[in-house]
Parts: C-alpha cells; structure tokens; sequence
C-alpha cells in the first residue's frame, strides 16, 4: 500500500505526461504481480463497489475521531470531499502496517462489504488506526468507491510497455475486455510479444486542427472535399483474417459495446475503415448523450439496442486486404471506400449499421459556408475540410508533401445568451471550498398567467435555464464567489439561492425541450464565455429568444 | 534582545470577588477598546494609543498617534510604518501601567517580535493572543502560555481538519523535494508570504543544497531579521547574480503575488510549491495549480488552539477571526463560557471560507498586495 500510496502521490502532484509515465513505469518495474495488478486495474479506472455507505461510514469516523457530528459535517463542508475529511480528522496512526496493496484489498477492503455494522465498526478502526497520510486517504476512497486519479490507461499502458517492452497497443488489447486484477494476468499483460502480426492492431488517427482563419485562405475550394463534422465518437473498423475489431480513438477495443456494428461489418472485406460512431434513429442523429449511454454498456441488450440504434458512418480507408493505404491521396481512398462500403449487401435490419459520411459538395466557399450554417439541422458540429490529395497522417501530423495542414474543422459558432446567476453550489475536488457550480436563469413573462393570476402579464420572472461550471479564470471564480457570499439569500444544503445581480454569457452547441429546468429547454455543453459587467439583469435573455433558436 | 528569549509565564491572579464589572476590551468602530487603561489592542482606525501584537498589515495599522510593541517588532513595523511612527517598545515579560491597568508582552509564536497582550485591572486579567502557533521557529520566540480569565484566541484553522506534522517532518520534505529539482537542474520555486512564513523557511531549510534566491520583498524582511538577529543562511537578489547565472540547484522564494509574473520568467523550466496551512486540503492545493503543497502555517492548528485555550487557564474565551462560529460552539460543548468578538481582523465576516482561501489572514492578502508593487518596481529595475 505505502508503494501505491507514493505512486498516487507522484501523479497527483505531476501534471507533466512523462513525470506521470516515469513514475508508473517506477513502480511497475518493482512491484509484486499481485500488487501491480490491482494498481492497474484501479489507475484504468476501475472501482470496487461502495463497501460502507456513506451515512454509516461518516458516523464511525466522527465517533473514532471523537468529534461531534455538527463538527464532522463543518469539516466536510470545507474539504468537499468524505473521504478526505476522514483522513484528516482522524487521529495520527498508531502503527505503520506494511501490508502489500493486494492484501489491503482481497483480505481487507472487499470483504468489508459483507459485514454487518458492529464488524465494519471494529475493522475500520483497527484499519484506520495502522494508516497514515495518503494511505489512508486513498484506502477511504477505495471504500467510498470514489478512487479517482489524474492518469489515463493510455499513460499506464505506455509505462506498461515500458517496463515490458512489449507494445504498447498489444498491451492495450490484452487489457480490453473484462481483464481481471490477479498476479497471473498482470504476467500475461506484460508478457512475451507473440512474433505473429497483432490482427487486432490499429492505426494512429489522423486528427484535423481547427480552422480560425477564413476557409479561402486554403486556397482553390475544389482542392478540399468537405463533410459533416459528426458529433460521436471516432472509431477504427478492423477486419482481418475473419476476425473484427472496433477501437475509439483513445484507443480503447469497444467492440463488445457495439455488437451490430461487429455484426454488419462481418460482411466487409478484409480491410481497416476510419469513420464516427453515431447513435441514429431513422437517419437522424441523436444526441451525444444517447450515445454515451451506449459507450458505457458492454454487451448491451436487445432493448437498449432497439432504443439507441448505432452507426458507423465511415470516411476514410485506411487499409485493404492487408495493404497499407495511408500514402495515397484522399480521393483514390475515397473512391475505394465508396467501393468497400457498397459493395457489402446488407440486411433490412442493418440497413443503416454501416454507411458512406457524405461529401459535401459546392461550387464556391460561399456555397459551402452557407451548407455549413445547415449543420446544426443535421446533428453535425460543422464541416470537415480534408484536402483531396491528401496522405492519412499520424495525429496531428501531416505526412503528405502538402503546404501546410492537410484536415480542418470548420466549426459552427455556438448558440450564446445572457443569463442571470440564480443559484450557486460548492466545486468538487479542486474548488471544494469555492462556489463554482452555477444555475443561471433567463426571462419568462407572465402570458399565459403562469406565474399566478395576481402578477401582471406584462411581469417577468427569472426561470432556471443551464447549468454551468466552467470557462472562468480562476480569479473570476473567485470574484463570483466573494459575490455568491455576499448575495445569498437563502441556503439548501450545499446551495445558495443568489440575489439576483450578476449577468454572465453562457455558450452552448444545441438545444432541446427538456423538464430538467423551469425554462423548458435543455441545452448540450454550456459554458461561460464571460461575466457581462455591463450588462444589467433586465438585459438578460429570455425564453421566446431560446424558443426562436431552436431548430425546429 | 535576544528572539530566543524564554519567558516564563506569569502565575495567575486569584480571582477577585467582583460584581460584572464592564468588559476589560470592548469592541469598538476603532478596535478593541480598553477604556480601563485608554488604549487599544490592534486598532483598525486611527487611534491614540494602539497596543500592537504583531507586524502583519492588518493588525499594525498606519495612523496611530503612539504605537507599543515589542522591541523585535520594531525593526519591520518602522519599515512598514514609516520612520516618523512614535513607537515605544515593551519587552517581553516587562509590564507598564495605562490608566488603571498593567500591561505586559508575551511570546505569541506567531512572527518576529509577536506577543499576546497580558492586561490586568484589579486582579482580573485577560490576554489577547493576536496570532499564535504553538510549533517551534527558529525565527522567534516561543508561545508562553499566559494564566488568564479570559482569553481572545483567533481562529484561522479553528477545524479538526487542521493538524501539522512536526516541524522537521515538513522541512525534511521540502529539502527532498529541492534536492530533486537540484538534481534535475530544475530550480525549486517556494511561493510563501513575505513576512515571516519566508523566513522561517530560510532558517529552517538545508541551506547546503543550493544557492537560495529571494525576491525583493522578502529580502527587505530578511534583512530587518537579520538586524534584529536571527540568523538566516545567505540569500542573494536575482539583480545581485550575474546574467548567465545557473537557477538549476536554487532554491527561490517568492511571495504569492509573483507567480506568473514576468520576473519569474528568468527561472526557465521549474518546479513550484506553495508554502501554507490550507495546503492540508487537496482542493485547495489543486486550486493553486503548484506542483507542490506543504502544509506549513505560522497559525495554530486545531489541537494548537485547544491546547493554548486549555494552558491560559481561562473560563471565558472570546474568538476572533477564523472558524469562529466552530470554536464558540465547540467551547461551549466543553462548558466554557464562550462568545465571538466581532473583529476587522479577516476579510470573511462569516468565518466559514473565504474568497481567497490561500492568503492565511486579511494581514497576508494586504502584505501581499504591497509586495505586488514591490515586484513590479523590481521587474523593471532588473
């Protein structure tokens, strides 16, 4: 545990991606198998379950620590976060255990979950009690099932690789799936590289800069192809030697969440498709968080298929019966991608699994900037530019002999409005002692007499419209907080109810009907764009301006 | 006189018998008023005569017609002041009569030349503790617990949350941490307040490892240390160094209000932390975007504060500053008698947070604000 303990320290207190990789790559080289294989599995995101709940665990902790509960609940007012409250109110530790990380977990933390109240009582204290600084820090969270840290698989597989010297992206594979924390599966994680091919293996993604300068600064506009910048999740479509694989683009396998993509492409040659993974019904496409619901289950159901259908909408080859064909240029791919795709018969109920991503087609960049106003109806962020003659490169790196950058997004400006502060919530984590959480309110009048027959109806009121918590500095963060304290007209808890006061400008991509808020609309990634000191509450926005940008 | 001066406390007063006669200090627009001896303890408006506990800008103000304070304050509260300030010095442990009451100093712990204020009318005697930590510091003298009846205790890190490691402990990991850096040519940068948290530093650190570079506004405060005779290992000015000088083994401290700005650019690639008593909380560690938190704090800490309560022998307690809400009720839960004595000591009327939470007392953000001219006319003089 002392060992994880200072690895979760060096990460935590690294921002750099290769002091992160050193230190991982640091302790896997020292680590037993059985320890190193807990650690991978927490630090790719994995958690065991709650084993206390939260009521009952705050209640031991104030008890061992002698304090009374009004003062436990002011201390986890402060620090915002229980587990961390916890460590820090407890007494010092009595003795250093120098247990292995995979003891403290199969013998200690998960059979906790099975006890009854008296048992978790006693074992907590005896835990706590051998634990000191972030051990028992982190040993909470395990128990709160909020073990977090600033680390991606993507780092640990790197280091992985390292200490291996095993590829990393075969690493990557034998990681997907349901991989299991034991000594003997760390072993084969990190185990000999087989000297066959890896058919599951993918390419880099080539990814595109975006465009800030105005698109006749490309040049000739019959030099580009353009078309729809989707709003899904970027995936690779591996077929090789019978055997199929999907991988997003943080390289991560997610065939088992998308079976009838797996299915539908069975039908393709051998060969690698670049494309997005959308959530479509009838042609159209759903919003991201249908299909984040989507990324989230392995294995899903039939129902869950039937209600957030999925595509793969291709646009790029990058591979044909095992022949690489990244160097040629864009238009010789896309015509063999337009081969591929039609070439596989598809049935009534895959119809739409796998499709062609349209060209976007116009005689003039005027033209085309005004296909890419019509993006927002089609679900799209915009227009891809990707120059015709262009090679596939890797990352953001063009390996072509172009000029400059060969892809582009042209995003679509976002939707913005003025809105009022209404409400305000403590952060999390990092800002847990600031209010940084905001409920902003737009204008409603009082037509229909919603608001009771006794206002007039030319009255207006505040109604909630978003929430947002990003896009200030750290210093507007706290010039809004020293406002939300000095303006509060009412607590619930953790929320404040604030005087109405200060305007902020929020933006967001698309909007939806939605009961979440009393404005009746709900809109996709807002964020604050800047505080309006200029502006006066009654210049906020109101309702009937959202209802007119709605596309309907 | 010497910073390491022990005093022994002074033997408690019996109580007199005595029928609620007015409060010995008594909040007022101007301070704390003491009307028995016509004086007040910190004033925060122009007064005539203002008893001052400690150097930090909140609780030495400028305007006082007559200062007292404790010889080793004298050296930074002239620099603040000014020199035509009328400061009159008191050492600790010796008393003086105002009005009707004695009056006397005592180590407070907190900075160079901090004190409690010891006032005694007719038997009954109060103390005032300004700030105070109870942690040894090389750079002043110790806390002496003062017997009293009542006790005004501040409150910055009234939480149970708050608990330091031994002072060895902290010292011991920022002298890992520079040595690292030392060895990864990557110089070390401390953000700390200029007055007092950065001198404790400095005499508390393995000064072997590298050479130690301090920003203007610390250096004004290291040499009125120095003066005042607490040694303190070399430290250099960055317009002392020649151009191509090497930061890769040094260790730099700066005041907060320096980060980010252009004199830090000279220092490359490096690695930073920040020197204070909320780094205990993770968030707020994360909020200050440093690579480093250490949790060292010139204030007392929760056991700190209840074990200072507990030594001043008090039956009422009056908190100011801080947790203030906290610490009333939790007294009160332990059957003392216990109030809060509104003061213009911190920022936060509410004592529950604060809108900068990193600056330990409004004295700090203040101090922190004069550096930030200070930094600037050393940017452009560089």
């Amino acid at each position: 545990m002392k060992d994880f303990a200072a690895l979760f320290d060096a990460l935590d207190q690294s921002t750099a991606t290769g002091d992160k990789v050193a230190a991982l790559t640091a302790y896997f080289r020292e680590a037993d198998p059985a320890d190193a294989a807990w650690a991978v599995y927490f630090l790719t995101g994995n958690r065991p379950k709650q084993a206390v709940p939260s009521k009952r665990l705050h209640q031991i902790a104030a008890e061992v620590a002698g304090l009374p509960d009004w003062l436990f609940a002011d201390c986890y007012d402060q620090v915002g976060d229980l587990a961390e409250t916890i460590a820090l109110i407890l007494p010092p530790a009595k003795s250093r255990a120098s247990i292995s990380l995979s003891v403290w977990v199969t013998e200690r933390l998960l059979p906790l979950r099975q006890l009854d109240e008296a048992a978790q009582r006693a074992a907590l204290t005896a835990y706590w009690s051998e634990l000191a600084g972030t051990e028992r820090f982190l040993f909470n969270k395990l128990i709160t099932g909020g073990f977090r840290v600033g680390v991606s698989t993507l780092l640990v597989v790197r280091a992985l690789a390292n200490v291996s010297g095993v590829d990393a992206k075969v690493i990557s594979h034998r990681l997907a799936g349901d991989w299991q924390p034991t000594a003997q599966n760390f072993s084969a994680l990190v185990g000999e590289a087989s000297s066959t091919f890896d058919v599951s293996q993918p390419y880099p993604f080539f990814l595109a800069h975006a465009l800030s300068d105005a698109p006749y600064t490309l040049g000739n506009v019959h030099d580009w192809q353009a078309e729809w910048k989707w709003d899904g999740i970027r995936g690779q479509l591996i077929k090789r030697q019978e055997q199929l694989f999907l991988w997003s683009r943080g390289e991560e396998l997610v065939s088992a969440q998308f079976p009838e993509i797996i299915a539908a492409a069975a039908r393709l040659p051998d060969g690698v498709l670049d494309g997005e993974i959308l959530a479509m019904r009838e042609g159209s496409v759903m919003p991201f968080t249908a299909l984040q619901k989507r990324l989230g289950r392995k294995n899903p159901g039939k129902k869950i298929q039937a209600d957030t259908p999925v595509a793969f909408v291709a646009y790029d080859l990058l591979e044909v019966a095992g022949e690489d064909w990244r160097q040629r240029p864009l238009h010789e791919r896309r015509t063999k991608l337009h081969e591929v795709v039609y070439s596989i018969v598809l049935g009534a109920d895959e119809r739409h699994v796998i499709q062609l991503s349209d060209i976007v087609r116009a005689p003039s960049w005027a033209t085309l900037a005004l296909a890419r106003d019509q993006s927002r109806k089609n679900g799209t962020e915009g227009l891809m530019l990707k120059r015709r003659d262009s090679a596939y490169g890797v990352g953001r790196t063009a390996t072509g002999k172009g000029l400059g950058n060969d892809w582009w997004k042209w995003k679509v400006d976002p939707f913005t409005i003025d809105c009022v502060l209404m409400y305000a919530q403590r952060g999390h984590g990092k800002r847990a002692n600031l209010y940084t959480d905001y409920t902003f309110g737009i204008w409603k009048s009082n037509k229909d007499g919603q608001f009771g027959s006794e206002m007039p109806e030319n009255a207006r009121q505040l109604v909630t419209f978003a929430k947002a918590y990003s896009g200030l500095t750290d210093e507007e963060i706290r010039e809004v907080d020293v406002f939300i304290r000095k303006n509060t007209l009412e607590k619930f808890g953790p929320v404040r109810t604030v005087k109405a006061g200060m305007v902020f400008e929020l933006a967001f991509e698309g909007i939806q009907r939605s009961n979440r808020h009393k404005s009746g609309f709900a809109v996709r990634f807002p964020r604050i764009t800047r505080i309006r000191y200029d502006k006066k509450i009654e210049d906020a926005d109101s309702v009937e301006l959202i209802a007119a940008m709605m596309v309907p | 006189m010497s910073a390491k001066l022990f005093v022994m406390p002074i033997a408690p007063t019996p109580p007199t018998f005595r029928t609620s006669p007015p409060p010995l200090l008594q909040h007022t627009p101007h301070g704390l008023h003491c009307a028995a001896g016509d004086f007040y303890v910190d004033p925060w408006r122009p007064v005539d005569r203002a008893v001052i506990t400690h150097a930090h800008s909140d609780h030495a103000r400028p305007g006082h017609a007559a200062y007292l304070a404790t010889p080793d304050a004298l050296g930074v509260l002239k620099a603040r002041l000014g020199a035509k300030a009328t400061i009159d010095t008191l050492a600790y442990g010796e008393t003086v009569t105002m009005g009707e009451v004695t009056v006397s100093l005592h180590p407070a712990g907190h900075v160079l030349g901090s004190a409690q204020v010891r006032i005694e009318h007719r038997g009954e005697v109060w103390v005032v503790s300004g700030d105070y930590k109870l942690d040894p510091d090389p750079t002043c003298a110790a806390f002496a617990p003062v017997r009293c009846h009542t006790f005004v205790t501040e409150s910055t890190f009234g939480l149970p949350i708050y608990r330091w490691r031994t002072p060895e402990l902290m010292f011991g990991e920022i002298n890992r941490w520079w040595a690292e850096n030392a060895a990864a040519s990557r110089a070390s940068v401390v953000y700390a307040y200029a007055f007092g948290k950065a001198q404790r530093i400095l005499a508390s650190i393995d000064a072997a490892i590298g050479p130690i570079i301090c920003h203007g506004a610390v250096e004004v405060l290291n040499r009125a240390y120095r003066d005042a005779g607490v040694p303190l290992p070399a430290t250099s000015l960055v317009t002392d160094l020649p151009k191509n000088f090497d930061f890769g083994r040094a260790l730099v401290i700066a005041p907060p209000s320096a980060a980010g700005s252009p004199w830090m650019k000279r220092f490359g690639e490096h690695a930073d932390a920040f020197a204070s008593g909320w780094m205990a909380v993770r968030g707020a560690r994360k909020q200050r975007g440093v690579d480093r938190g250490f949790v060292i704090s010139d204030h007392a800490d929760w056991p700190g504060l209840l074990t200072a309560i507990a030594e001043s022998g008090a039956s009422r307690v009056l908190v100011t500053h801080g947790s203030v809400p906290v610490m009333v009720r939790y007294l009160r839960d332990t059957g003392l008698e216990a109030d809060a004595l509104e003061t213009e000591f911190s920022g936060e009327g509410e004592g529950e947070g604060r809108a900068e939470v990193l600056v330990e007392t409004a004295a700090e953000a203040e101090s922190a604000a004069e550096i930030e001219s200070t930094a600037e006319t050393e940017s452009t003089a560089s």
